[in-house]
């Protein structure tokens, strides 16, 4: 079995496409960028939407970058279901492109929040977070201006009863409160996946926590879950 | 949020602020077809329908004269 590979698309005014290449090395795989005015993927199995602040937030977060000319290839890869992560920005990125429900919202606080979180992993296994450590929450830091996540009553609703809230931000102990909230968002939804859940968007950094002398080693579960069901096709869920 | 910053400034009179975006598209072409063009801008791109709703009104730009 070949080598897998990691595709990470650079924006303009994309910045942790180095980070995440950096972790999928630390995972032990291979990281290629994918510019974002290509049309091929290049024959990755795999495709990040890493965070920054793509074509500068302008009119939305994520709203310009939704359009730019790989998306189309992207869209293309994650209805055949090929795996696609949507980091921060990116997950602001998938939102606006429709490749997932809801929206980002500027944080409650109305600040940048740079900090550690706690994550529960829970709802359906999807590409990325099946395997990961149920028992204990994943330590995970976020750095956002605008994480809140929101969608209709309807959509969240939805989400909950379908598994699709896959991550959750929750306190040391594994609660969920508003204490351990860091954005405001509904249901306290750190990560949301596709129906077909191949395709996860969270406004934490896992990148940010790939070895343990940055804090925390939990984020590398990520990039190693998607490569194993690369190596163990998984039927449809 | 700035509608008590207006409130600390003395402009009592306020009972209520709305913060939107304003976006100015200027389009090349007559009438005919714009209203159907930026609905779908709107739809598409200019407005993310989650979060936001819109409404747009049109106007004739006075067509630049030679040398202008």
């Amino acid at each position: 079995m070949s080598r897998v590979r990691f595709g990470i698309v650079v924006f303009p005014g994309t910045w942790s496409d180095r980070d995440c290449a950096h972790a999928v090395a630390q995972a032990g795989y291979e990281a290629v960028r994918l510019w974002h005015d290509d049309r091929s993927l290049d024959g990755v199995d795999c495709v990040i939407l890493p965070g920054g602040f793509s074509y500068g937030d302008y009119l939305r977060a994520g709203a310009i970058a939704a359009h730019a000319r790989i998306m189309t290839a992207v869209r293309s890869f994650a209805a055949a279901g090929g795996p696609v992560l949507g980091i921060c920005n990116g997950f602001q990125v998938l939102c606006e492109a429709g490749l997932l429900p809801g929206a980002l919202l500027r944080n409650r606080s109305l600040q940048f929040r740079c900090e550690w979180t706690h994550l529960r992993v829970e709802g359906c296994p999807t590409r990325f977070t099946a395997g990961l450590p149920a028992d204990r929450p994943l330590r995970i830091p976020i750095s956002h201006g605008e994480g809140r996540y929101h969608a209709d009553p309807e959509t969240i609703a939805g989400l909950e009863a379908s598994g699709r809230v896959v991550l959750r931000y929750v306190d040391a102990g594994g609660a969920v409160c508003d204490a351990a909230n860091p954005n405001g968002s509904l249901h306290g939804i750190a990560g949301v996946a596709s129906a077909g859940g191949n395709v996860v968007g969270m406004m934490p950094h896992p990148e940010r926590a790939c070895e343990l002398v940055l804090g925390s080693a939990d984020g590398l579960g990520l990039f190693r879950a998607v490569a194993g069901a690369e190596r163990e096709p998984v039927g449809p869920r | 949020m700035v509608r008590t910053a207006l409130h600390t400034l003395g402009f009592d009179e306020v009972s209520d602020v709305r913060v939107g975006r304003y976006l100015a598209v200027t389009l090349a072409g007559g009438r005919e077809h714009a209203a159907a063009r930026v609905t779908a801008m709107c739809e598409r791109l200019l407005c993310n329908g989650v979060i936001e709703d819109y409404r747009f009104s049109l106007r004739d730009e006075p067509a630049a004269g030679p040398g202008e």
